[in-house]
């Protein structure tokens, strides 16, 4: 194959420019810079350029990107390009590259610091003004049910709640046991050291009422149920059922977020409840291995902690559902309209909700303690 | 019954690809059976027929990411599904695929989107690359977007843009699922102007899923009729000439838009 050339005659004038192509000028070849045309020639002076092809002359689509390049290269010299002569196919091509203008590009780079910094501060503000708009139309639903004027369906919570509840069981049952094997562990690695390893209970139980039976099923739930809600409410957005319903005069606050919120409300105590005994079975299966009777752990563990105790566990569980459900339900509720949108909306509800339960833990916690419960 | 072509007279005729017996099931779920076609070089053969009657479905076996129930397809006499996975991906590189909404990887901006075929399968330089994904996305019209993410352009920019994807490797063969759908009318005109400029210039023989008449005779010089209610190909031929000369009425009342030539109930596709 004959490598791509050319030949540059100045037959009319100096200001006009002939380029005779020849050879093959395709993929396999190595084209020709577009500048190497006008070499060899005052370029200031050229007013026009002619491309003219040999009867050898062989191309495919990389000459005619060569050629749109040319062509870019032309208008912005104000340079005449004249193709006429060129096969017609090529020539047709070129036109239908050149039929519609390069548009004008207009994207700002995103790495300045000041446009992270307003990003930063933009996101805040944005987060902020939505949470407020959100916790107002879902008071609004709430007083629209008090008042008996709600478009909320019965129904759907019942759907929502087994969802949320006994579906849930399962792993709630795995992952209690072992949080209440692991306390086991760490607290008789602590204790055998003053020979004090009957407390053990002690620190399962109340770590399990107080602490970990809440948070460890908030955290179960974030991820199955507060992801589920984003992803169920974030197709809606892109199937455009939510505008549907909106069209159709039925809130989707009332409709879609009260009987989901209130399903989680109602199933997370109850969920806590349960992990909390299960924790405690599985803190006694380790005492069990650690030389202290069955008789010792549950008289241990009925000393340990107090109602006050369960409830203030019970509480947080109630935080942490409303927390987990509204985080879920204003990630689906926000979704894009792509299926991309759905994904992150899903990412969105569980990072929210982790980072929500982690700070209302922490505040509670603190509450507690200069409360003195 | 149908006598069964020799693959060597198939070869002889240098027919681009050779649809033979193809029977095409969704488990035990059957779509179309007995689809016997040819689609020339440099055709543009229009896949017909109503709502679900398998059109996709049979673009879909012809781009081999479905396997065939029974019967072959053959690409200038070699078929598809009984070659090995290096010659199948030696068939699949002389293919450009435009899906209905694009399908363009979200990740990447337009030009990486239209040079990872080049990128994956040339040893051009990357200069040589950005080049050539300047020039294809200039041939659909969007100069100038290069940088841009699939997010940011609207749905017939998309579409456009995977058409320049697909065109990456000069294909031989391309194949278009629902090119105008959801266009507005200049746009499915200017997409089918380009359509056909492409099998002019280029000589590419292209294939095409679609229900929209007046891109089905303005670029159509081949077809296949496909029907759900019996399962099979009523026809086979240029749509302008099944307009007029069909044995079947359900085709003629396809392509006339049912005017005059069978009564409603004849409803197309139930």
């Amino acid at each position: 194959m004959a490598s791509p050339g050319f030949k540059i005659t100045h037959n009319v004038s100096p200001e006009h420019l002939s380029a005779c192509l020849c050879g093959c000028w395709d993929r396999h070849q190595t084209l020709p810079d577009v500048e190497q045309l006008f070499t060899g020639s005052d370029s200031t002076e050229i007013q026009s350029i002619e491309i003219l092809a040999e009867p050898s002359f062989q191309w495919d689509s990389l000459f005619s990107a060569w050629l749109l390049k040319l062509q870019r290269h032309c208008d912005r010299q104000n340079i005449q390009l004249m193709l006429s002569s060129l096969p017609d196919d090529a020539l047709s091509l070129h036109q239908l590259a050149t039929a519609v203008p390069p548009a004008a590009v207009t994207k700002k780079s995103p790495y300045l610091i000041s446009a992270i910094f307003q990003k930063v501060i933009k996101g805040l503000y944005d987060w902020l003004e939505n949470f407020v708009l959100f916790l107002g139309d879902i008071a609004l639903g709430i007083v629209r049910v008090l008042r008996f004027r709600s478009d909320a369906r019965l129904g759907d919570f019942f759907q929502f709640l087994h969802q949320a509840g006994p579906a849930a069981l399962p792993i709630v049952t795995l992952l209690s046991f072992l949080v209440g094997m692991i306390l086991a562990y760490l607290g008789t690695v602590q204790l055998r050291q003053f020979g004090a390893e009957v407390y053990v209970a002690d620190l399962v139980g109340v770590g399990m009422v107080r602490e970990m039976g809440a948070l460890m099923t908030a955290i179960i739930m974030a991820g199955r149920t507060g992801a589920a809600y984003a992803a169920q409410l974030g197709t809606m957005q892109v199937n455009e059922e939510v505008d549907a319903l909106t069209t159709l005069g039925i809130k989707t606050v009332d409709y879609l977020v009260l009987p989901r919120m209130l399903a989680l409300i109602v199933a997370m105590p109850l969920l806590t409840l349960y992990s909390d005994i299960l924790g405690m079975l599985g803190g006694g299966a380790v005492a069990l291995s650690m030389d202290i009777t069955f008789t010792q752990y549950v008289h241990q563990l009925a000393g340990a902690f107090s109602l006050s105790d369960v409830l203030t566990g019970l509480f947080k569980s109630l935080v942490f559902a409303i927390l987990i459900s509204f985080a879920g339900c204003q990630a689906g509720l926000a979704c894009g309209r792509s299926s991309a949108a759905v994904g992150k909306a899903t990412t969105t509800a569980v990072v929210t909700a982790i980072v929500y339960l982690v700070v209302a833990d922490a505040g509670l916690n603190i509450l507690y303690f200069q409360l003195g419960i | 019954m149908m006598e069964q072509p020799d693959p060597e007279a198939i070869a002889e005729t240098g027919a681009a690809i050779a649809v033979d017996q193809l029977t095409m099931k969704y488990g035990s779920n059957l779509i179309q059976e007995n689809l016997t076609f040819q689609v020339q070089k440099g055709d543009v053969f229009v896949i017909m027929g109503g709502s679900g009657c398998g059109k996709s479905t049979l673009l879909k076996h012809m781009i081999g990411l479905y396997q065939p129930a029974a019967g072959t397809i053959s690409y200038e006499g070699k078929d598809y599904f009984s070659a090995t996975d290096a010659q199948q991906l030696e068939m699949r590189k002389r293919w450009g695929v435009t899906y209905q909404s694009g399908a363009l990887f979200s990740a990447m901006t337009l030009a990486e989107n239209v040079g990872l075929p080049l990128s994956q399968y040339t040893r051009m330089k990357s200069s040589e690359i950005d080049d050539l994904v300047r020039y294809k996305l200039a041939l659909v019209g969007l100069s100038g977007y290069e940088s841009y993410y699939p997010s940011e352009i609207s749905g017939g920019m998309a579409k456009r843009a995977g058409l320049a994807r697909a065109m990456a490797l000069d294909p031989d063969v391309l194949f278009f699922d629902e090119p105008s759908a959801g266009l507005d009318p200049l746009s499915a005109k200017r997409l089918d102007d380009l359509i056909l400029q492409l099998s002019h210039s280029l000589g590419v023989t292209i294939v095409i899923v679609t229900h929209e008449l007046e891109s089905i005779f303005a670029i159509g010089s081949n077809g296949v009729f496909l029907d759900a209610q019996t399962k099979t190909q009523l026809d086979t031929g240029a749509p302008s000439y099944m307009l007029n000369h069909s044995s079947q009425p359900l085709v003629r009342d396809f392509l006339s838009r049912g005017q005059g030539h069978q009564p409603i109930s004849g409803e197309v596709g139930q």
